[in-house]
């Protein structure tokens, strides 16, 4: 077995050296009838040749964004990532260390998290902002807690259209915690007993939200402004939503490929007030017993290994190497880079909506948008998507009344797909 | 946090004066000047009129380098960074083992790295065939025939677990059941994850020997109600966080079935049984599973995790969603339209795919046989090192252990050398340290996991470094492990600063 280097005489030593006669008499306390009867049921071991031939057929039967036109986006996007990118998170320094839980030797993934954390509080006009979080929809179940534990309320209001696995998983986190979820009443469903509101912008159908109405309502009934982001490059063209109380949502775009939803980089900033309710890691500057700056974990008496059951969050791991990725590919964009690629997609979009505009039987639904828009289709936009699917075409996200279909373009779409996209959208309603 | 708070800057000047040998200093990406190209060449847009209905946004104030320069930069910082790829990383209950690159190069294809999970299901059949192998891989492993591979790390699966049991009481009718029993000795993720589900948290008290006794057990069990009809389950790692296997496991979780609770098992220990021993023949009703300890994802620096949890059948009608299912020769998710019972979701879309890429990939090199061999291996090392230490250190607990070993300062603490100062001490001589003052339950303790990854002789090194250090200590050479570590890019940091203080972001 090739991943392990003790031999049989390195095994037999060892035993000697204990002072028993086999393995089996290290597992003494264990219960007989726990033990497996000789092997479990499973194939014995391959070689990494064997291995790669049965993975690689596996990812052969997919057909990936790579292999035609792709239009599908609602909260995981197709971008270009830099091959600078990917060669940095495999480092092994970067890619086999842990958590860093000893500075001394940790600094490099340290100033890198610092470095994720600047990124995302100045891309999202916020004061401050966390080492990451597991995706988007956990992220803005993890803010909404937050404005229960700072406003000691429990009710929470989805405002607009959030995206339905967020709306899910935020359910899941808030029922738990004996709290309620009311959507889709906005501004209304705001009172005395209301910890936030949450707004996603641009929202699932892809439209960008204002959000000054929200932050007036909130002061007066004492509530905190959640804004989702789920595609975090539109921050590039979109103002900051700098009313907001906590920013969070998505950050995949950034650096990481959409594999089949995960991992992906949730990402968290808040107002600096809020700085000791925040979830999860944060890395703060200090200086060593040399006086040099460094860089630790801090302010660790928020969290389960301190505080225990009186932590903000459970989470322990998060999606580190997942923010270097998008460290690195923020660095490789730089002020200028960042802008034009979210000016790119908003441009590929407006194309992308003027071709499908023009076919008969499709209408669109809003005209404003950042890189992704909802139609209204003629025919069942479910069985759309299947016959668009037979021409090699991933044409979107239908929705579950079969009526609309939610297209997203990037700058990886090119006219050459979107022409194809457009025709085969033709025959299909034809 | 004062708004003026400001990180030190370092200018280009300072940095260049630092650099030694192979150390160079790196500032940050904002202290750096301003390229006229940043690191990517983009077209130039068309100028088309936006159609975003809101203003354009101004300037953000991101910094702008080249490519050559950001590489430099990252390249860098890697270097002031340990991992296991360098060396020996015996981090008790974090299984630093080695992380075959083969799976790496897997979850890459691009017909897993670039599909989409809201695809239609016929163009990713592969996918999900790979996690429904995934999962029934993980239910022989574990004797617990319900999986869902959704949870994104440990403690989300363990949330994933706690939200399992309680969505079982509601729906039979058990919502009384409030309290959760534990451990004095169980992860900090434990109770933090029992009040995020709503319930009451009950410490049991361990004995002298490390490991749960049934009389406590029965105490705690039986607190308020006389038949235990108040407890909702209970949160055990076994082994143990003290790296013992809880000798009394099966009288136990016979006690708690009767009283109508459920078993959680941590599963973050998986590494001492798999392959040998099954969770679900000594009456856990679910445990999570870290891919990313057990099954050698890489740890990242901190992620990404995954945290596929395990339920007995009882169970398993109500995991979260989705679940990947066989329908004839075709690979479908399960969502909660059609299993109305499941505790809803956890985590957008499908769970971390690329991670189930990794572990399938690392089950199937190592099969059945060599899986037993890693349990096996990891508890003779364990037990090799304890054997090699036992007279230098003190040991709380005799073995044999599990798959790692506890020892504490109190020898040397007489001497004025702590844990503390031990652990920097191997930062000094090229090591990660253990794992230090966790668990809480014995003071001074250091939790050493050396995983199956290594041999014999890499294992000799440690111990003799560690004899090494026992021996200064007894000799009064004790001084210099306060100056520990010298040689690390940063020597001690000053955490008490940082929290005072909080600089947490670039101004």
């Amino acid at each position: 077995m090739r991943y392990l280097p003790q031999t049989q005489a390195s095994r037999d030593e060892m035993l000697s050296a204990i002072g028993v006669d086999s393995v089996d008499a290290l597992f003494k306390d264990v219960p007989k009838r726990a033990f497996v009867d000789g092997l479990v049921d499973l194939p014995n071991h391959m070689g990494e040749l064997e291995v790669e031939r049965q993975l690689g057929a596996y990812a052969n039967e997919n057909m990936g964004a790579s292999d035609g036109p792709f239009f599908l986006g609602a909260g995981a996007y197709y971008h270009h990532i830099p091959a600078s990118v990917d060669h940095i998170i495999q480092r092994s320094e970067f890619l086999t260390a842990y958590t860093p839980y000893q500075p001394e030797i940790a600094q490099g993934t340290l100033q890198a998290l610092f470095e994720y954390q600047t990124f995302v509080a100045q891309l999202t006009g916020q004061d401050i902002a966390n080492a990451s979080l597991y995706d988007g929809a956990s992220a803005t179940a993890e803010a909404a807690l937050m404005a229960m534990r700072v406003t000691k309320r429990s009710k929470v209001v989805i405002g607009n259209a959030l995206h339905p696995d967020y709306r899910e998983v935020l359910k899941s986190y808030v029922d738990n915690f004996e709290g309620t979820v009311l959507g889709d009443g906005g501004l209304d469903d705001l009172d005395n007993e209301t910890a936030c509101i949450i707004i996603q912008s641009p929202d699932f159908y892809g439209a960008p939200h204002k959000y000054e109405a929200y932050r007036n309502k909130c002061d007066e009934v004492g509530a905190l402004l959640i804004v989702v982001v789920a595609e975090i490059v539109s921050l590039g063209l979109l103002p900051a939503p700098v009313e907001a109380d906590i920013v969070c949502g998505e950050a995949q775009s950034i650096g990481l490929p959409m594999s089949f939803g995960g991992p992906h980089l949730g990402f968290f900033a808040c107002r600096e007030k809020f700085v000791r309710q925040v979830p999860g890691r944060l890395c703060g500057a200090t200086e060593d017993a040399d006086g040099k700056r460094s860089f630790v974990l801090t302010l660790n008496t928020r969290e389960q290994h301190i505080r225990r059951e009186k932590a903000t969050s459970n989470i322990c791991t998060n999606q580190g190497l997942c923010a270097l990725a998008f460290t690195v590919h923020m660095a490789l964009l730089g002020e200028d880079g960042f802008k034009r690629l979210a000016r790119l997609n908003h441009e590929a979009a407006c194309k992308l909506a003027d071709t499908l505009s023009a076919v008969d039987g499709v209408e669109m639904v809003n005209d404003t948008f950042f890189n992704e828009f909802t139609m209204k289709l003629s025919k069942d936009s479910r069985e759309v998507v299947e016959a668009l699917v037979c021409k090699g075409i991933i044409a979107g996200l239908s929705t579950d009344d079969g009526q609309h279909l939610i297209v997203a373009a990037t700058e990886m779409s090119r006219d050459e797909d979107m022409e194809a996209f457009a025709e085969g959208l033709t025959e299909a309603l034809a | 946090m004062s708004a003026d708070a400001k990180v030190v800057e370092m200018t280009q000047d300072e940095q260049t004066e630092m650099n030694r040998g192979l150390h160079y200093e790196e500032n940050l990406l904002w202290e750096k000047k301003r390229s006229d190209h940043p690191g990517v060449d983009l077209p130039q847009p068309a100028g088309l009129k936006s159609r975003t209905g809101v203003l354009e946004r101004g300037d953000i104030g991101l910094p702008q380098v080249s490519e050559p320069q950001v590489v430099r930069h990252f390249v860098r910082m890697s270097t002031w960074n340990y991992s296991i790829d360098h060396g020996f990383f015996p981090l008790g209950s974090c299984t630093m083992k080695h992380n075959p690159r083969l799976n790496e190069k897997l979850a890459r294809l691009p017909g897993f790295a670039h599909i989409h999970p809201m695809q239609p299901e016929s163009t990713v059949q592969g996918a999900l065939k790979l996690m429904y192998e995934l999962q029934d891989w993980l239910a022989e492993l574990t004797g617990l025939p319900g999986v869902c591979l959704a949870p994104a790390a440990g403690a989300q699966g363990e949330l994933a677990g706690m939200m399992t049991i309680k969505r079982a009481h509601e729906l039979k009718g058990q919502s009384q059941r409030k309290v959760v029993l534990a451990p004095d000795s169980a992860h900090g993720t434990n109770p933090a994850t029992a009040v995020m589900c709503g319930y009451e948290m009950r410490t049991i008290s361990t004995k002298l020997d490390g490991r749960l006794s049934i009389e406590s057990f029965k105490e705690a069990l039986y607190k308020t109600c006389d038949k235990g009809s108040d407890i909702a389950g209970m949160m055990v790692t076994n082994p143990n966080t003290c790296g013992l296997f809880e000798t009394n496991i099966v009288e136990i979780s016979d006690l708690l079935h009767k009283a109508g609770g459920y078993f959680y098992c941590d599963g973050a220990n998986f590494n001492a049984l798999i392959g040998k021993i099954r969770p679900g023949d000594f009456g856990v009703d679910v445990m999570h599973l870290n891919l990313h300890k057990t099954f050698s994802t890489p740890h990242g620096g901190g992620g990404p995790g995954s945290g596929p949890i395990c339920t007995t059948d009882e169970l398993a009608p109500y995991i979260p969603v989705p679940t990947v299912v066989k329908e004839g020769d075709r690979y479908a998710l399960q969502w909660a339209d059609s299993r109305e019972t499941t505790l809803g979701r956890m985590k957008g879309f499908v769970g971390q795919f690329g991670m189930h890429v990794r572990a399938l990939a690392y089950m199937m090199s190592h099969g059945a046989d060599g899986l037993k061999q890693v349990s096996e291996d990891a508890v003779l090392n364990a037990n090799y090192i304890l054997s090699q230490l036992k007279d230098d250190y003190y040991v709380p607990y005799d073995g044999p252990c599990m798959h790692e070993c506890m020892i504490t300062d109190k020898h040397q603490k007489e001497a004025g050398v702590t844990t503390l100062d031990i652990a920097k001490g191997l930062c000094e001589y090229g090591y990660h340290p253990m794992t230090v003052y966790f668990p809480l339950v014995v003071p001074g303790t250091m939790l050493i996991e050396p995983t199956e990854t290594e041999s014999k002789d890499s294992i000799d090194r440690f111990i003799t470094v560690m004899k090494g250090f026992a021996a200064d200590v007894r000799a009064g050479d004790t001084e210099k492990f306060h100056d520990f570590p010298l040689s690390t890019p940063r020597r001690r940091c000053d955490e008490v600063k940082a929290a005072r203080n909080p600089v947490l972001r670039w101004r």
